[in-house]
């Protein structure tokens, strides 16, 4: 059947499935198809970080033109959380961040309801606000929860410390640290402190809520993950779950900001409050930006010891995470900066520190490369200063501590060629594609200079030890099939991954199989969340075990029509046949509904197959070493970034941006290439302009694409993206995750780019001219 | 256009090639009309404040922010969304090119981009930077919707 395996689904670049409704207006998100009778939510929100909420006056605005509720939660006690509960649904008895809601109005018209927001009357008594990692740190430092010690942990592995403003720590312990530091030839070390920036995802956040009289919640939200929006409703207001209906369609863009429930359950209690009626809560590109979680800041310490040969002998590492005003999921990075701190370098001797810190900015959630892209700054530039020191070429002195077989992760887990693929064959990928041989800075004449950087980068899918997905497959009469599954499309081209394995298994027509859009939880199989770069592997494997499900059906009633044993029959092209006699064959359509006789007599039915994945082995980290699995491999990469800098205004030119990454196995190259290059277009954005501005008060001043500006069109470098494939033993056909990848190693091949330009050691981000400019001449002070 | 007592009026508005009546504000954008009353969905309110263009709609068979324009100003006008594109080669492409990606910005980057190629055929890259500097897109490096501007100026499709 060798016409059938050149015919196989993976290893083509096979065009999105829903490219064509997208690219005619067909496709709908999640604000695209709210009915006339829907009622609209506005939300009012603070104009302070942190505030006394004296009152709350609604009686105003209740009474204006088509207003039919006014909620706030200062009577409610219900706090919400990932691991701690420390946020109300709206804001209690204080306001801890600028843009918190503090109160919603529910109108017959968006326009009305816009209009009523006007007229809620808050007072508030301002109180100090926290407005860094060094404010929060402080002995004495205001506290922005007072009352740390009464919250709810959701997860024991979480350690608060009440009474200061850390909300969570995690240790590393590793080896002898202070044996290694004696055995170091050179030391460096280095501050760094990273501001909080956002996910500026194209589509504002948004959720409609409906509560049937029948105890039904039917929910649709723009997230990434529906089934965890049905487990913190049913938390939360003690609803079933099988009552709870989360509907999730297309998403306009995630990149780890709509993993969180937020708006979604101020629109429960908007509906609640109008009798159930169905309430839509669509976020304003401001309060997508404030209100809503943002990336988080990242304040470090890194100190890097090693022997004259390069070996890196000893590492410490301070991280200090600006989790804002509320933990979410920054929590969860804290523990996963820690659980990879060391990037993908084989390091015996680790002291590593990571805490969680509240301030009264806004709080911040998962950002694509969950916490990597912050580390891998701070560790990837000391890498740079380390090479200096050493007098080492920098890509030498990765090449030279290039974690692979043998050697262990900071939380002890083996590492071998499938967990973790070969850096030692991206980085000499990346050393041709830069052209690195003719020198990292060049004169081009007597302003300008041409510079590269380079950064290795590593990150596992780090998940709850349990976390599941899983796939139903259906096949229609016709032999045609389609894939159930709970897996969100935020335009990663997840899906049509699954449909390619599907068809490669099965030995069919990609064109042959459907898969869901639209993720239903009543309809559709239970999928973790759409995180972590976890897709094409957990559905992906949950998929390969429905197709072996189906597999064995198709060959149990073929034997029988076939009238031979099922271990001599083989399938593709839609059809079962005998494995020495090809000719010898039942087609699909004949058997897939049920096999009839020629006298009418049927036997079988439709042939539906499940499959079911789940984690395995995974264990959450120890409290005092660290020790533990927190995900199932690594996928690394190399990358690298040249500039073309101008040293009279320190302007610059992106000029080439080049990432090598071990996929294990590419599926779709094209998408593949897509979502790294989309990553590594990110990442240059945010190194060079991205930041959250706020004021001395705690005030976030660019809320909105006229003052937070992204990177556009003619600003683009020339994109290289490189896979080597060293199979994942464990992967679907041996992939490895790489939806975050791309971003992670880019800002700080950037930095280090232009602080070889430069000559100026650049330790934050948003790389601006101004930025380079104020460092050249010895102003200080926090990122421009 | 009347406008009765409550600030609401009747405006009629030439969408896709047919006359279309909807009740307005005065205030109201053609971005919240198009989409509210004719449920033309295509274009997306993601900014509206005319720096992402995902709202991006013919106007005249020219690019427009429709978050930028009152709907009583499009009166008049040959308005012409996403949907009443008659499949156009610049559609194609970018399914071809992968340069669909989430699909938000999609929309507003494929009538800017099919405007550009009506009526700029021979545009260098300059022009195209130009041009397609007024949109955003958040999930792609953008060099997918590079080549497909660039497959259909130079007559592939």
């Amino acid at each position: 059947m060798d016409r059938t395996e050149a015919r196989a689904g993976t290893r083509d670049s096979m065009v999105s499935l829903d490219a064509w409704s997208k690219a005619t207006g067909g496709a709908k998100f999640n604000s695209d198809s709210i009915e006339q009778t829907t009622l609209h939510a506005a939300l009012v929100t603070s104009p302070y970080a942190h505030a006394r909420i004296l009152s709350i006056d609604t009686s105003q605005a209740e009474q204006m033109p088509g207003v039919k509720a006014v909620i706030t939660c200062q009577n409610l006690a219900i706090r919400c959380g990932t691991w701690l509960a420390d946020r109300p649904i709206l804001a209690g008895w204080k306001v801890r961040y600028y843009g918190e809601p503090v109160a919603a109005v529910v109108a017959m018209t968006q326009h009305e309801a816009l209009r009523a927001i006007e007229a809620v009357k808050v007072a508030y008594e301002p109180l100090p606000v926290v407005n860094s990692i060094a404010d929060a740190m402080k002995l004495g430092a205001p506290l922005v929860h007072e009352d740390l010690d009464s919250y709810i942990r959701i997860k024991p592995v979480i350690r608060p410390r009440p009474g200061t403003n850390i909300a969570h720590h995690q240790a590393v312990r590793k080896g002898d640290i202070s044996k290694a530091w004696r055995e170091c030839d050179e030391v460096v070390e280095a501050s760094y402190s990273l501001p909080q920036s956002d996910h500026a995802a194209l589509e504002t956040r948004s959720a409609r809520v409906e509560l049937t009289p029948d105890g039904r919640v039917n929910v649709h939200s723009s997230s990434q993950g529906p089934f965890i929006i049905r487990k913190n409703i049913s938390r939360y207001f003690g609803v079933d779950k099988h009552k709870i209906i989360v509907t999730t369609p297309v998403v306009g863009g995630s990149f780890g900001g709509k993993q969180s429930v937020q708006l979604e359950l101020i629109a429960f209690l908007a509906s609640r409050a109008v009798g159930g009626q169905a309430v839509q809560l669509t976020a304003t590109r401001e309060q997508d930006m404030a209100s809503c979680p943002v990336r988080i800041g990242l304040d470090a310490h890194v100190k890097l010891g090693a022997r004259r040969d390069g070996r890196i002998v000893a590492a410490e590492f301070i991280w200090m995470v600006d989790s804002g005003a509320y933990t979410d999921m920054a929590v969860v990075e804290t523990t996963s900066i820690a659980a990879d701190c060391t990037g993908p370098y084989a390091i015996d001797n680790v002291w590593c520190d990571s805490y969680c810190v509240y301030t009264n900015h806004p709080f911040a959630t998962s950002f694509r490369g969950f916490g990597h892209l912050e580390y891998t700054f701070c560790l990837e530039r000391t890498m740079d200063k380390l090479a200096l020191a050493l007098g080492m070429d920098p890509l030498e002195l990765r090449l030279a501590n290039a974690i692979g077989t043998g050697h262990t992760s900071p939380t002890r887990t083996p590492v071998n060629s499938s967990n973790a693929g070969s850096l030692a064959h991206c980085i000499g990928r990346l050393k041709s594609l830069m052209n690195w041989d003719e020198g990292q800075r060049i004169e081009v004449d007597g302003r300008k200079v041409r510079a590269k950087g380079v950064a290795c980068m590593w990150k596992n899918s780090s998940t709850p030890p349990n976390a599941i997905s899983s796939a139903i497959l259906k096949f229609t009469p016709d032999g045609s099939l389609s894939i159930s599954c709970g897996a969100v499309d935020m335009g990663q081209g997840a899906k049509t991954g699954l449909v390619q394995l599907l068809a490669e298994r099965l030995r069919m027509s990609p064109d042959r199989i459907t898969i869901n859009v639209s993720v239903n939880t009543e309809l559709n199989p239970d999928h973790w969340k759409t995180v972590a770069s976890a897709t094409t592997y957990m559905a992906g494997r949950a998929v390969l075990n429905a197709a072996d499900d189906l597999l064995a059906q198709l060959k149990s009633i073929a034997g029988v029509v076939l009238k031979c044993p099922e271990a001599d029959l083989d399938v593709a092209e839609e059809k079962v046949f005998l494995r020495d006699h090809p000719e010898v064959f039942v087609p699909f359509r004949d058997i897939v509904h049920g096999y009839m006789y020629p006298n009418g007599n049927s036997v079988g039915g439709q042939i539906i197959g499940r499959g079911s994945f789940i984690m395995r082995h995974l264990t959450p980290l120890d409290e005092g070493t660290g020790e533990g699995k927190p995900g199932p491999g690594w996928t690394v990469g190399a990358q690298g970034v040249e500039v073309e800098f101008d040293s009279r205004d320190c302007t610059y030119r992106l000029l080439k941006a080049v990432t090598v990454i071990d996929a294990g196995r590419v599926i779709n190259p094209a998408l593949a290439r897509l979502v790294v290059a989309g990553g590594m277009s990110m990442g240059l954005s945010l190194a060079s302009r991205e930041a959250l501005v706020v004021d001395d008060e705690g005030r976030v001043m660019n809320p909105g694409f006229r003052t937070y500006q992204l990177m556009r069109y003619s600003e683009q470098p020339e994109y290289v993206v490189e896979f080597v494939e060293t199979p994942n033993i464990e992967g679907p056909m041996g992939a490895r995750g790489l939806g975050e990848h791309g971003i992670i190693g880019t800002p700080v091949a950037l930095a280090n780019a232009l602080s070889s330009a430069s000559g100026v050691d650049l330790n934050t981000f948003p790389l601006t001219p101004e930025c380079i400019w104020s460092r050249r001449v010895g102003l200080t002070g926090d990122s421009m | 256009m009347r406008w009765s007592m409550t600030g609401v009026g009747t405006l009629i508005l030439k969408v896709n090639g047919s006359f279309k009546t909807v009740i307005a504000r005065p205030s109201d954008t053609l971005v919240d009309v198009v989409r509210g009353q004719l449920q033309l969905t295509g274009a997306k309110p993601a900014c509206e404040t005319g720096d992402c263009g995902a709202c991006t709609l013919l106007v005249d068979g020219l690019p427009v922010k429709a978050c930028l324009v009152l709907a009583v100003e499009a009166v008049g006008h040959e308005i012409t969304t996403i949907e009443g594109l008659p499949l156009v080669p610049m559609q194609k492409a970018f399914v071809d090119k992968f340069a669909t990606s989430c699909g938000y910005c999609i929309p507003g980057f494929i009538l800017n981009a099919h405007a550009l190629a009506v009526h700029h055929p021979d545009a260098d890259d300059a022009v195209i930077a130009e041009w397609l500097d007024s949109n955003l897109c958040r999930c792609m490096s953008y060099s997918e919707i590079r080549d497909a501007v660039r497959s259909v100026l130079a007559g592939e499709y």
